[in-house]
């Protein structure tokens, strides 16, 4: 298949002579700025035409034809990019680069300073500075410095992103340039990513961004690490934490080696371990991890042709709560009656059931082409390994056997071209192959939560930009996608009756055994989506955007095959085959103020779900273990409406002031009530001190204040407790109150000699001390959050 | 345009090859650790009387049916009974004796016995585990005046031992199976 693409490759690059006379002259300019670029080298897409600009930034193109044509201009110290642009007779053009060291990896095809993934949604972000200083957390951690993202958390370890109040399936996970397919179904599964190895992570709420996808209802987060200049360099950094509570830290380390023929190569590894965290008041044991990445990626970065190799591991071990391992109802009413959870053991490193233990292979390969007249066309296949392994506490045999067992493999195939129609107008399309393949492990002596299946998709995108004038764009998008879904499920013979299937799917049985039930369901889904949107540009700090987006989710396996104990939750969970996609119509704006000393941006929004997939508590069952509350998945109408506000002052050049706020509200239509884990209103406050002339000393005061969560269901339940005589309520519902952290950071930066510099910081999270829980971490019940916490860390970039 | 049509054959293609792998059908896997079923026998000290048999029995796990509970006979006042607790995997064939792994790993597991709702009996362990604490898959129960409530069982694992009851001793319940009881005249 390479061949092919090869020659397809090879057969482009004839040119063709004309007798041509135009001229084209100007500058090449640092955006940011406006000084001269010398040495920056300008390439016409689709000729051998080159030019290099002298120490005026000034260049001359000789030779062209009154037609136009695809500029491409790069510089060692910025990121390259492409311009379009009519020639007749003698023009002149200015073209205007961003200066950085190192550049990312996709090539803009319009002057912005940074990639937008999506015109009409605001694209927020997070910049390699943050990153560094969140490089012994999760990505969780520092996609929640963004308003209105939240974490839904299974202790402090397993944070799943919640975007404007969604999260798991319906939150796109981009890394480095591949979709993660790392059974992100799952609540308690964060994903599966090194946030070190992303020098740039961009958040879209929303599903504006189709090339990632049509089912984002919650939003698309792209994480990417940068390319490597074009020139003869050697460069790295590390970055080295300890953290007091955990008595842990991360090590971490990328070396880059580029040469000025585009060839470069960078490795990357991280290394992470942490004890039993704690509270203010006790120790949360079996909460340690010890979490190993590596990642290699070699580009050829050529002017007018990327070729790009990209391979990482992530592997981690994530131990649990052993206070939240229960065995029933009666063990949830002590565990939530308790002020402190039930098992406090002495302080370890030792990780022990119940835990996860996840290994996620990426690879990638990318072809990526200019060619005239047609854009930049890209080819990639990835593929994907995802290992889930989970530990309950076990009896016998099956000790040491993991209760869970999945391992999915993903290959995907994408055809992207991204081109200007004309010089107002351009186009972003592809098409999307991919195929799946589950595999629970048969021998963990526990029946399979996720079945077997096998999964195909075909997707085909279009998105269309149209700059109907100098501050008005119009962006619209298409997307269709198909799945088919090839599934082995066992039923229990009793549930299978129950809900009737025996009646309604009498088809797909395959065997009958003793108690339970072969089934091959082959399910089928077609999804349409679509975006459309308006940015106008009011004048140079002004600038208000409106999105339209139409999202559809196939369900996905956990809601359609769920059926047994779920011991994380001590809940029975089942789900229903019968489910059909869920559509999302989301309206957001944005108005924001840029590039002056007071900045803002408010971003109010309404998402309309149509089959809304959630899970609520049916009924008490009764177990010979005592009594399971039941939890049924079901779809219903939601509608989702908030707001996230950003607000930034720069007092004088040192001083800045930051706020945030944050408000969503879930509403369940159908049923008449507030929808579950809708994150409660939030607001951050922080105060940054900088100075350069001291050593870059930074120094910042954060504030965060979550309120309590007055919209909830009642989920609460009773049950009979024998040594009691009585039945109690178990209160699974009643949202913690409100709380306020306080947490500090700081920094200097120190010249080590002449290209290194050693950066020392210093910080403390929850300064105060406070004892508090959290309505979105699924272990509130059983222990409260983190307590005070120091950080130091030394990064050296040589 | 030529070139977007042949790669997306080539990736049709793919999908399709893919596609052709085998297809044999996973085999049904077992719980192993699942107890559907407990049975109490208690048993006149001294011989004589009939014995009295208390069993739960719950086929299809954490399915949707309810466990089906069953008291052969009433209590007799006045009488101690001998109690042996027996626990069975029957999802298995032939079902397994899950008793037999409870007493092998004799110190992380505890029965507790609770007597409610007006019963007039007193409970009793007879079994010890390895360190001389309380394990309880044997028991006496001594049946006081007449009346009727409530025994349950409940069989904690990793429980903390010693202990004075389910109150403090923590752990996850295995079990836990209440059954109404009576007690009468001689």
């Amino acid at each position: 298949m390479r061949i092919v693409l090869i020659l397809l490759l090879a057969s482009s690059m004839l040119s063709y002579s004309q007798d041509c006379n135009s001229k084209l002259s100007g500058k090449v300019l640092d955006l940011h700025d406006g000084k001269p670029l010398a040495e920056a080298l300008l390439l016409v897409a689709g000729t051998n035409i080159t030019a290099e600009t002298d120490s005026n930034g000034r260049f001359t193109i000789n030779g062209l034809c009154d037609r136009s044509y695809s500029i491409q201009v790069a510089h060692p110290s910025c990121s390259t990019k492409i311009f379009s642009i009519d020639i007749n007779g003698t023009s002149t053009r200015n073209f205007k680069l961003e200066h950085h060291l190192e550049e990312f990896n996709e090539i803009t095809v319009t002057g912005k300073a940074f990639k937008e993934k999506s015109k009409t949604i605001n694209n927020a972000n997070i910049s390699r500075a943050e990153i560094e200083r969140l490089s012994s957390g999760s990505l969780g951690d520092a996609l929640s410095k963004i308003s209105g993202v939240s974490s839904l958390s299974t202790g402090n370890a397993i944070l799943k992103p919640l975007i404007n109040g969604l999260h798991s399936s319906r939150v796109v996970v981009v890394n480095n340039g591949v979709r993660m397919q790392d059974q992100e179904w799952g609540a308690e599964h964060a994903p599966n990513i090194d946030i070190n190895v992303a020098d740039n992570i961009i958040l879209i709420k929303g599903a504006g961004a189709l090339q990632y996808g049509g089912d984002a209802i919650g939003g698309v987060i792209i994480a990417e690490s940068a390319n490597a200049p074009v020139k003869d360099t050697l460069f790295g950094k590390t970055i080295l934490s300890g953290l007091s509570n955990g008595q842990g830290g991360t090590i971490t380390t990328r070396l880059t080696k580029s040469a000025k023929n585009g060839l470069s190569f960078a490795l990357q590894g991280t290394l992470k371990r942490f004890g039993d965290f704690e509270t203010p008041d006790y120790i949360l044991s079996n909460t340690g991890l010890f979490e190993r990445n590596a990642s290699v990626k070699v580009v050829l970065n050529k002017f007018n042709y990327t070729l790009e190799g990209y391979y990482s591991i992530f592997k981690n071990e994530i131990g649990i709560l052993r206070a939240s391992h229960l065995g029933g109802a009666q063990d949830q009413v002590s565990a939530i009656g308790s002020d402190r959870p039930l098992i406090v053991d002495p302080f370890t490193y030792d990780i022990n059931a119940p835990k996860q233990d996840v290994t996620h292979h990426l690879a990638r390969v990318k072809a990526s082409k200019l060619f005239d007249g047609l854009g930049k066309l890209s080819f990639q296949y990835d593929f994907q390994i995802n290992k889930r392994l989970e530990f309950d506490i076990r009896r016998g045999d099956d000790r040491d056997q993991a209760s869970l067992d999945l391992r999915l493999m993903t290959h995907s195939l994408n055809l992207d071209l991204a081109s200007d129609l004309s010089e107002s107008i351009s186009l972003k399309a592809g098409i999307l192959g991919r195929f799946q393949d589950n595999t629970a492990n048969p021998n963990t002596g526990v029946r399979r939560l996720i079945p077997d299946y096998k999964r195909y998709d075909l997707g085909i995108y279009g998105i269309i930009d149209y700059g109907v004038s100098n501050n008005l764009t119009l962006e619209f998008g298409g997307r269709f996608d198909f799945s088919h879904l090839d599934v082995f499920k066992f039923y229990r013979t009793s549930l299978w009756e129950l809900r009737n299937y025996d009646d309604l799917f009498p088809e797909i049985v395959v065997e009958e055994f003793d108690n339970q039930i072969l089934t091959n369901p082959k399910l089928n889904y077609n999804n349409a989506s679509a975006t459309a949107g308006i940015n106008y540009t009011i004048n140079d700090t002004y600038n208000l955007l409106f999105n339209y987006s139409l999202a559809s989710r196939a369900p996905n396996p956990s809601e359609l095959f769920s059926e047994g104990l779920h011991h994380s939750a001590s809940r029975i969970e089942i789900g229903d085959l019968r489910f059909t996609p869920e559509v999302g119509h989301k309206f957001g704006m944005t108005f924001k103020k840029e590039n002056s000393k007071f900045n803002f941006s408010i971003s109010p929004f309404i998402n309309f779900i149509n089959d809304f997939v959630l899970i609520e508590p049916t009924e008490v069952q009764q177990t010979i273990r005592g009594n399971f509350q039941v939890w049924e998945y079901r779809q219903t109408d939601a509608r989702l409406l908030g707001v996230d506000f950003d607000f930034s002052y720069d007092f004088t050049d040192h001083f800045n002031f930051a706020h945030q706020f944050s408000l969503v509200k879930g509403y369940d239509r159908t049923a008449d009530k507030p929808l579950i884990n809708m994150p409660p209103v939030e607001t951050k406050n922080e105060l940054v001190y900088k100075n350069k002339k001291i050593k870059n000393l930074r120094l910042a005061l954060q504030s965060q204040y979550v309120f309590r969560q007055n919209e909830f269901p009642n989920n609460n339940f009773e049950v009979f407790i024998p040594e009691l005589g009585s039945s109690e309520i178990v209160d699974v519902s009643t949202p913690p109150g409100a709380y306020h952290l306080l947490n500090f950071n700081s920094s200097l930066d120190f010249n080590v000699n002449k290209t290194s510099i050693l950066t020392i910081g210093l910080g403390v999270t929850n300064l105060l001390d406070t004892k508090y829980r959290n309505y979105l971490n699924r272990l509130r019940y059983y222990a409260d959050d983190l307590g005070r916490n120091f950080l130091i860390s030394l990064k050296l970039n040589y | 345009m030529k070139y977007f049509k042949i790669l997306s054959l080539i990736c049709l293609s793919f999908s399709l090859l893919t596609a052709c792998s085998g297809d044999d059908t996973p085999d049904p896997v077992n719980e192993e650790e699942v107890i559907t079923t407990m049975t109490v026998t208690l048993t006149p000290d001294g011989g004589g009387g009939t014995a009295i048999t208390l069993k739960s029995q719950d086929l299809d796990g954490d399915g949707p049916n309810a466990p089906i509970v069953t008291v052969s006979e009433d209590l007799l006042t006045g009488v101690t009974y001998n109690g042996v607790i027996v626990l069975l995997n029957e999802t298995e064939n032939p079902a397994v004796d899950i008793t037999v792994e409870v007493k092998a790993e004799d110190e992380e597991h505890q029965f507790f016995y609770t007597v409610g709702g007006g019963l007039d009996a007193t409970t009793a362990y007879t079994s010890f585990d390895g360190d001389g604490n309380n394990l309880g898959t044997e028991f006496t129960l001594t049946a006081g005046a007449v009346s009727e409530g409530t025994l349950t069982f409940t069989l904690r694992h990793e429980p903390t031992k010693p202990n004075t009851g389910l109150g403090d001793a923590g752990g996850e319940t295995d079990i836990a199976v209440t059954f109404n009881v009576e007690i009468e005249d001689l």
